[in-house]
């Protein structure tokens, strides 16, 4: 244990002094082979050009070789794994792909899946929209936020536990510890096992993705609320407009971009949800999604790394629209 | 229009308290869940199966099943054999409030009164657990009658469960486990991303609008897609050196790798933002890039690094999928959240072990959260308003 204590430390020290030692010696270097300063006029010109064009593969260096190796590299490589057998190595043309779709549990998941990418990203964006109206207006709205922001910060595999409690089931006749199985009784309903009921399950685990992510679309929605010029609201109040009014005609227009952002951001984490459902039910009573599902093939019976690689790339495909439109905005934008 | 404004006054007043109600409601349902498991693991781990959390401030009343003294405890008095005890092993504090001989009727005698229960057999159980079992017949057999009571139970809370959990259960070393991974997986991509995000910002070369555009590219890349390549070589960087295929230098360079596009991205967006003219005057005074860096950039992105200080950390301590597949499962590399998903396999209805874990696990991030929430937000709104 002091030794994990020891190597943690030193790995600090090493990682952050060699990046330093990195830096600053490669610009030594780069000083010493084509110095700049007391040589004659033209050759400093030359040295100094010459300097421009690498220093900033010295600065990016370190950078992209990281993400060349943990991203590029095994996206492509994931690519052409889909199209192999299970060691990853024989090619097997587009049979993965033809046995995903004839899968059932694949197909599950798919459908799982798109009822995920219906339900999350509009619940929390219109309960983070609702939230954030409503704070703003309150004098305690700050610690509101805080309060319902504090789940953001709680991971996916501590919200399961949290919430598995709250469906927690007991046998008839005994006392129910489970909130929700405790509220369906006071309201003199039957106790259920709420996980591995087929099909509404798939709600009972969004409402954990819900209830986590509904603070980060309230925080950034309320921004953008906040941003909206004062002169555009009490115009409309002027002209009579009510309440109603205001806020689907004046504010939600104004405010639109940063709802399609909080949308797509939160449809891309819908696309990885995997912890929730791993912790919950690991996909049984027809819970199964996508990202479970590929790890389930990658490790099962030894792993099938070609059926996984396939459901890695039916995810990577599904972002694409995303992926793109996002380098168009910021091409756009003058990067 | 008098009726307009008259109508729009009397909702305003009703407006403010709708307002206040409709947030109170929010607040009380998103704490709720969080509230339930904390006051679960200060719980008694007897009371957490006998009532609801939110039942934990009373008292409560739970019926029980207990094996009364053997035969062998027996003595004759007055031409009765009579067994003397107490149903608790640990008399004083909780009050029985009835008794039964029967499963079917646990509670059919009031505490005090002596029962018959038929074949001049009697039982008399009084409040604070003592009993006498009569009878005029001999007791015979080996066991001790099992009779059924129910209790009052005070309210009672300990950190009993925290002692437990970290120490017999492991979850102590998890704690130090993820800390090991968190640390350097959060430090070490700073230093990187901020010379990238330097160069990418302030340095012309060819080829630079093409890397933003890959790393813009990158930030929404499902982890999912890098998994398999990966595990393969490390598999054959280990195979190879005839060393472990999961060490924590692995997952610190996995997570270092995994966190640069969005560290590039945030820091990148920040120092091109910042003035101009401090870069060229440096500049027009002989400073290099290296200088202009580490003696401008650098302390003037402060802000900005500890906004991404703080998503690396929630981001690596929260992970599961990641140590799931590049690190191992011993005692000495389980980092909590793995450690958690296991406890819910072989610990599925121990809910003093669960809650309290669960509570373990998120109280770092927690306390993170919120003495640093300033940053945190403004990370958050710097990383995803722009674009994603």
């Amino acid at each position: 244990m002091a030794a994990q204590i020891f190597s943690a430390i030193l790995v600090i020290l090493i990682g952050v002094g060699g990046c330093v030692a990195y830096f600053w010696g490669a610009n030594k270097v780069v000083d010493l082979i084509f110095p700049s300063r007391g040589v004659s006029g033209q050759a400093a010109i030359d040295n100094l050009r010459r300097q421009g064009l690498i220093r900033p593969w010295l600065f990016i260096g370190p950078a992209l070789i990281l993400l060349v190796v943990y991203l590029i590299y095994p996206v492509i490589s994931t690519v052409i794994t889909s199209f192999q057998d299970k060691s990853g190595h024989g090619f097997v043309g587009l049979a993965n792909y033809q046995w995903a779709f004839g899968d059932g549990q694949f197909r599950n998941s798919i459908f799982n899946n798109l009822l995920w990418l219906l339900v999350v990203p509009a619940a929390c964006t219109f309960l983070g929209l609702v939230i954030a109206v409503l704070t703003d207006k309150i004098w305690w709205g700050t610690i509101a936020k805080s309060l319902i922001f504090l789940p953001l910060a709680i991971s996916f595999v501590g919200a399961s536990v949290i919430w598995k409690f709250i469906y927690e089931y007991r046998g008839e006749g005994q006392v129910q510890i489970g909130a929700l199985n405790a509220l369906v009784q006071w309201l003199g309903g039957d106790p259920q096992v709420w996980i591995s009921m087929p099909f509404w399950n798939n709600f009972f685990l969004m409402v954990i993705l819900i209830w986590i992510q509904t603070g980060f679309a309230m925080v950034i929605l309320s921004s953008a609320l906040r941003g909206i010029p004062e002169e555009t609201i009490e115009a409309a109040v002027i002209d009579g407009a009510n309440p109603f009014q205001i806020f689907w005609k004046i504010m939600i227009p104004q405010i639109w971009g940063t709802i399609i952002v909080v949308w797509t951001t939160i449809t891309i984490l819908v696309l990885k949800v995997f912890d929730i459902v791993l912790t919950m039910t690991n996909g049984q009573w027809n819970s199964q999604v996508l990202a479970n599902l590929m790890f389930d093939w990658m490790f099962r019976g030894g792993g099938d790394f070609g059926k996984g690689a396939t459901i890695a790339v039916i995810i990577m495909i599904a972002v694409l629209p995303i992926m793109i439109w996002n380098i168009r905005q910021a091409n756009r934008e003058g990067l | 229009m008098a009726h307009a404004s008259g109508k729009s006054a009397g909702r305003s007043s009703f407006g403010k308290w709708a307002v206040h109600i409709a947030a109170l409601l929010f607040v009380i349902v998103w704490t709720i869940p969080t509230l339930g498991i904390l006051v679960t693991s200060l719980r008694d781990k007897d009371q957490i199966v006998g009532s609801g959390w939110w039942a934990s401030f009373f008292s409560s009343t739970q019926v029980q099943q207990v094996r009364l003294a053997g035969p062998d405890k027996q003595v004759e008095k007055d031409g009765k054999f009579v067994i003397e005890g107490n149903v608790f092993e640990n008399p004083g504090g909780t009050q029985v409030s009835a008794f039964g001989a029967r499963a079917q009727e646990p509670t059919k005698f009031e505490v005090g009164t002596v029962a018959d229960l038929g074949d001049g057999e009697t039982l008399q159980i009084n409040a604070d657990g003592s009993y006498v079992q009569s009878s005029i017949k001999k007791f015979e057999g080996s066991r001790g009658q099992r009779v059924y009571f129910s209790s009052t139970v005070p309210p009672r809370f300990t950190t009993e469960n925290y002692g437990n959990v970290l120490t017999s259960e492991g979850v102590g070393r998890s704690f130090l486990n993820s800390l090991t991974v968190t640390i350097p997986a959060t430090i070490i991509p700073i230093m990187i991303a901020a010379f990238a995000a330097y160069a990418l910002a302030w340095m012309r070369f060819p080829g630079r609008a093409l890397l933003i555009a890959v790393i813009i590219g990158l930030l929404v890349v499902p982890l999912q897609m890098a998994l398999i390549p990966l595990l393969e070589m490390y598999n054959g960087v280990g195979n190879l050196f005839g060393v472990p295929s999961k060490t924590y230098l692995g997952i610190w360079l996995a997570h270092t790798g995994f966190g640069l596009p969005f560290a590039i991205y945030l820091l990148r967006s920040y120092i091109a933002g910042l003035p101009r003219e401090i870069m060229e005057s440096a500049r027009i005074d002989g400073a290099s890039d290296f200088e202009i860096f580490m003696k401008i950039v650098l302390p003037l992105s402060f802000p900005v690094l500890a906004s991404f200080a703080i998503f690396q950390f929630l981001w690596v301590w929260n992970d599961l999928l990641v140590a799931m597949v590049f690190l191992g499962t011993g005692a000495n590399e389980l980092v909590l959240t793995g450690k958690l998903n296991a406890l819910l396999g072989s610990r599925g209805g121990d809910w003093d072990i669960l809650t309290t874990s669960a509570f373990i696990t998120i109280i770092l991030p927690l306390i993170v959260f919120f003495s640093l929430q300033r940053y945190f937000v403004r990370g958050l709104l710097a990383g995803s308003v722009k674009g994603g």
